[in-house]
């Protein structure tokens, strides 16, 4: 059983199942969906108040969501030390700066890569806050409640996720 | 100490959530969506690990969480969605999801795998994508979420059956799924 912990993939169903049971844990303990783009748009909102406080006091935005540390927060930076420690405990732990599906199409240009990554983080993180959620809120939370906004806003992402994906590696 | 207070005290919600988040990190990691390739894969029709993933994960949470919720242990969190909201903000994330590889959550643990692309590229993107959203949200929502309300919040009101009717639907419908994806040997 322990074995497992130093695997260093499990079978997507059993990974899946983990989250599933996750899901039921966060609902009954805290109350709440899992969900990880609202800790983004806190974070955003903290290191703007650091800048200038007294815009981020007035915005309308952040009176409905007040930046601060706070159960969601939390879990985003459980999910980094999570993986951290699962990818410490296999051994696949390691820096990289470009993917290397990436690399085999694009070449190994970072400067390319990150441009690619925060122009298409840009897109993700207005998005995730226009459609209130992003895969693991809408996707795995929402679909799991029958939620019909979820349903429509993944079908969103894949669609919009796969078009985007194929024109870019049909060179 | 009852489930009410639990959800009350914020400090003990603050360690709740890290651990959630702890083993949610090791899923993804361990289910290998912490990696671009595997979710460029998906994307490009190659590899279906992501939905394989996704998939089981609402398959288990989605018996468990409408069990408690008939035990009313629970309550469901569903709000209504519009053309403006959901379809608009679906697709300006997909685009989004496309060029980056990761979404907000699997960003997170891309960086604890160690892949500067996600911290540097994705996870500034994103804090710049929802910053954009907080600083234009007023007329964004006054022109565009509004627009073409679903009639309903979720599938079942929709279609005005019973809420377990939707469950054994699901539940048939994403085994089929994988169901499918097993036949076909992707």
């Amino acid at each position: 059983m322990l074995d497992l912990l130093f695997e260093t993939t499990w079978s997507p169903y059993m990974a899946g199942a983990g989250i599933g049971i996750l899901l039921w844990c966060s609902f009954l303990f805290s109350d709440r969906p899992l969900g990880c783009s609202t800790a983004f748009s806190k974070t955003s909102g903290m290191i703007e108040r650091l800048i200038c406080p007294d815009k981020v006091k007035n915005k309308e935005y952040y009176k409905m969501f007040n930046p601060e540390i706070d159960w969601q927060w939390m879990m985003v930076l459980g999910i980094i030390l999570g993986s951290f420690f699962s990818s410490i405990l296999s051994g696949t732990f390691h820096i990289s700066f470009v993917p290397s599906v990436f690399q085999g199409a694009f070449g190994d240009n970072i400067f390319l890569r990150f441009i690619t990554a925060l122009a298409g983080g840009i897109l993700m993180g207005l998005g995730a806050r226009w459609c209130w959620g992003c895969t693991s809120g809408h996707g795995i939370s929402g679909i799991s409640q029958l939620s019909l906004a979820s349903l429509i806003a993944v079908m969103g992402f894949f669609v919009a996720g796969i078009g985007t994906a194929m024109l870019l590696f049909s060179r | 100490m009852n489930l009410k207070e639990c959800h009350k005290n914020a400090g003990l919600q603050k360690v709740l959530g890290l651990l959630i988040g702890i083993g949610f990190g090791f899923c993804l990691q361990k289910g290998g969506v912490t990696s671009y390739d595997t979710i460029i894969g998906q994307l490009l029709l190659t590899d279906f690990t992501v939905v394989k993933v996704i998939v089981s994960a609402i398959l288990v949470g989605m018996i468990g969480i409408h069990i408690m919720k008939s035990f009313t242990l629970i309550e469901f969190h569903t709000f209504p969605g519009s053309i403006g909201s959901s379809v608009i903000g679906g697709l300006l994330f997909g685009i989004g999801f496309g060029l980056l590889g990761y979404c907000p959550g699997t960003v997170a643990g891309a960086i604890g795998q160690g892949q500067m692309d996600a911290l540097l590229g994705g996870a500034v993107g994103i804090l710049i994508g929802t910053g954009l959203f907080a600083h234009f949200y007023p007329v964004i929502n006054e022109k565009i979420l509004s627009i073409g309300i679903f009639p309903a919040e979720t599938i079942p009101e929709l279609f005005h059956i019973p809420r377990w009717i939707g469950v054994v639907i699901f539940i048939l419908c994403l085994s089929g799924v994988l169901f499918i994806l097993q036949m076909l040997g992707l």
